[in-house]
């Protein structure tokens, strides 16, 4: 095993609760209509090209990204488009959404490779491997959703020499990509090699928390067994810290290297991919499959039976809840995605999306805020801030809205990542505060580029 | 000691005495001459410096005042939204356009009480901050989020929450209709009106211009856009924009028909006078909700138990 190597600045250290980790993936039932929201990805949502009536297949694409950030969506489902209209998001505000009612028989589109089997011969030259990419949809899995094929293109002028895949998973409760990475070894390690003909480099790095040993020892056995097959991937263990899957704190604690204020990761010569995503690249470019479906990780303390389940998108939310034992009654706080990033919902029947990596149920213990009280200037903040900011200050001068200190402060390189709010002894929403200052900043920022 | 104390006046006291001989030069040399009639527009106009008017301050519309007076001969397009022009063009010796006051009105009746809340929010009290995380408690896309950033940027002291229904309440004698607060709101829900003649005034209060049975899920008081009003209409003042009716102020003549014959009260109209015993209710004072909702429109959510206990937290 390769040593262990971290981030320096900053970090915190939440408390685990992989309650999921040991439990095998599980395909989840379809119900009889599913709901496929158009805007699935960060960027501008698809475009419908189907209309009410038509036959939909699986995998069929349904709407066209439009604009360059943007991802294709395709049907989850054969069946019958029952509607264009809205649908409530999770955030509780209308989205446009294809309705489809679904058929009992799955009958694939055409050109879709339906085997189980290892394909290890990639037939694609690197163009072509970005263009499946981006036929197929595929986006970064790990919560953020940006389009992948817009990672892959390496502009002109730069050279990747690293991809690097995010297995980190370093937020607590999920363990969708641990369990992909046991259940999918030899697959996933295909999606890498993929990736790194894409970007046109022979070097693949794995980062994984030491907390995931087992996956560490699998992929490592796996890549000695077929050394020619995965030659120039290597596994790198990294030190169990909130936020290791961090874009630029996993390219720091790999490489060394920084990326600079304002650029982006490609500056340093990486390309970050999530572990789901890599998956998804491999089932497009060896068997055509579009994403259609993710590993979603249902799970809280009080949860009955939490659980890893293979999911289609557009599934509502809330038959996963049901199929991890409903809801327990000390549940006050729904989380679509990790406890330190994800977002509490305001309805639990929202469909579930390229982005969806689980659904928390928090108890009232763990949720509740605890009585906000003065800031007492202790300085944890900033020592918790893995970007080297200093978020008491963001705080103070986002809330009297003078977005001429925040820039100066680089408020725009916030990751938002919540480490400075966990640490924070006074209780003050510190990341809602840098939030609304980031969103005001960016839009002053953008206003006055476009002059 | 007396030595030390003499010594420190009179070096001091003839320190002062050069340095206010220099000054008196210097001010003289550098004297900025300013239209004195600056000093007198700007009297005339309220001096707290909303900014309203789309200039830096008083001082600054009043300089723009002179300038162009100067220049064209008028002041048009330059006006205080909160007085009356006439006494500027006066001191610069001309006429002004009439003067129609304006109020800013709050284009959401979703109170606690007709759009109930669904979740429980805990975060930064910063509406813009707010608006990009979720729908609002009631589940309204387009409704107040009452956390008040219209509050805090009124200059007037004309804004306030009310706590009972969770709204913010324009003050009709503070409010001088700036329009600070409709810039501030991230939805879009203040407007700026004439307060019109008899300080009578018809508007919909809603904003939301999703579909009708979008609006009814959330709200038993939300405009459905069922055109009623449109037809009802003698002066062809009202508008559909969406889904979502609209009274023109410069057509509307304040008849009040409309507020009649909305079947969901959307439609306030202010300061009318009480309503005769057989007459339709018709309330005057501060926009109030007309008719109670019906039963059949309060909100219905398979998963209300669910919803209600969620929290949303930043």
């Amino acid at each position: 095993m390769n040593p262990i190597k971290t981030f320096k600045k900053g970090g915190v250290h939440p408390e685990e609760n992989k309650l999921s980790a040991e439990l095998p993936i599980q395909d989840f039932p379809m119900p009889k209509q599913i709901i496929v929201p158009l805007g699935q990805c960060l960027g501008a949502p698809a475009e419908c090209i189907v209309n009410k009536g038509d036959r939909v297949l699986t995998g069929q694409l349904i709407g066209t990204a439009k604009g360059f950030v943007s991802a294709n969506v395709h049907s989850p489902a054969t069946g019958t488009v029952a509607k264009v209209d809205v649908v409530m998001d999770h955030t509780g505000y209308y989205k446009p959404a294809v309705f489809i009612d679904r058929e009992e028989q799955d009958e694939w589109v055409e050109g879709v490779i339906e085997t189980d089997d290892l394909l290890t011969d990639i037939k694609l030259d690197s163009k072509q491997i970005i263009d499946k990419v981006k036929e197929c949809g595929i986006v970064g899995m790990g919560g953020a959703t940006f389009p992948t094929h817009v990672k892959m293109m390496v502009p002109e002028g730069k050279k990747a020499e690293y991809v690097i895949i995010n297995a980190a998973e370093c937020e607590p409760y999920l363990t969708c990509d641990y369990r992909l990475l046991l259940e999918k070894t030899q697959e996933f390690l295909m999606g890498v090699k993929i990736v790194m003909k894409g970007v046109g480099t022979e070097k693949g790095i794995i980062g994984i928390e030491t907390n995931k040993m087992k996956a560490i020892e699998l992929l490592e056995k796996t890549i000695n067994e077929h050394k020619e097959l995965y030659a120039g991937i290597t596994v790198q263990p990294l030190k169990t810290k909130y936020p290791q899957g961090g874009e630029k704190q996993i390219i720091k604690a790999i490489t060394g290297r920084e990326v600079p204020s304002g650029k982006l990761p490609i500056e340093t010569g990486c390309v970050v991919v999530n572990v789901a995503s890599t998956y998804a690249i491999y089932e497009a470019v060896q068997k055509n499959k579009p994403l259609i479906e993710r590993i979603v990780t249902v799970t809280g303390k009080s949860v009955k039976k939490p659980g890893n389940f293979r999911v289609r998108f557009g599934v509502p939310a809330d038959l996963l809840i049901e199929a991890a034992g409903g809801l327990p009654e000390d549940i006050t706080d729904v989380i679509n995605g990790g406890p330190m990033m994800g977002k509490s919902v305001s309805v639990t029947n929202f469909p579930t999306m390229k982005g969806t990596s689980g659904i928390l149920l928090m108890t009232l213990r763990e949720a509740q805020d605890r009585r906000q009280t003065n800031c007492i200037r202790c300085g944890r903040c900033a020592g918790a801030c893995p970007m080297g900011l200093q978020p008491f200050l963001l705080h103070k001068v986002a809330k009297q809205n003078d977005f001429d200190e925040t820039e100066k402060n680089h408020i725009m390189d916030c990751i938002e990542c919540g480490s400075c709010e966990y640490t924070c002894p006074a209780n003050i929403p510190l990341l809602d505060y840098i939030r609304y200052g980031k969103a005001k900043t960016g839009a002053i920022i953008k206003a006055r580029n476009q002059k | 000691m007396s030595n030390t104390l003499l010594i420190s006046l009179a070096v001091l006291g003839i320190l002062g005495g050069i340095l206010a001989v220099i000054l008196y030069f210097v001010a003289q040399k550098f004297k900025v001459e300013e239209n004195p009639l600056i000093d007198e527009a700007e009297a005339c106009l309220p001096g707290a410096n909303c900014g309203g008017c789309g200039f830096a301050g008083c001082r600054a519309l009043a300089e723009a005042c002179v300038k162009q007076a100067a220049e064209k001969g008028n002041i048009d397009g330059l006006a205080c939204p909160g007085t009356d022009m006439g006494k500027v063009a006066a001191v610069l010796g001309l006429t002004a356009a009439a003067f129609e006051p304006k109020i800013a009105v709050v284009r959401c009746n979703g109170s606690c009480q007709n759009s109930p809340s669904k979740v429980h929010y805990e975060g930064a009290d910063i509406c813009a901050f707010a608006n990009t995380l979720y729908a609002g408690k009631g589940g309204c896309s387009k409704g107040c989020l009452g956390l008040g950033d219209c509050v805090k940027k009124c200059n007037f002291d004309a804004l306030h929450i009310d706590e009972e229904t969770g709204l913010p309440v324009v003050d009709p004698d503070k409010c001088v209709g700036c329009g600070v607060c409709a810039k501030t709101c991230p939805r879009g829900i203040i407007e700026v009106r004439p307060r019109g003649k008899k300080d009578r005034r018809v508007y919909v209060c809603c904003s939301n211009t999703d579909k009708g049975a979008l609006v009814v899920k959330n709200c038993s008081v939300g405009c459905i856009g069922c055109q009623k009003c449109l037809k009802e209409c003698p002066f062809e003042a009202i508008e559909m924009r969406g889904n979502l009716a609209y009274i023109d102020p410069a057509k509307c003549k304040a008849c009040g028909k409309c507020a009649k014959v909305c079947p969901r009260g959307s439609i306030h109209a202010v300061n009318f006078p009480a309503p005769k015993p057989e007459a339709p209710a018709l309330q005057g004072a501060e926009p109030v909700a007309k008719p109670q909702p019906k039963p059949e429109a309060q909100p219905v959510e398979a998963k209300t138990n669910v919803e209600s206990e969620n929290t949303v937290i930043a």
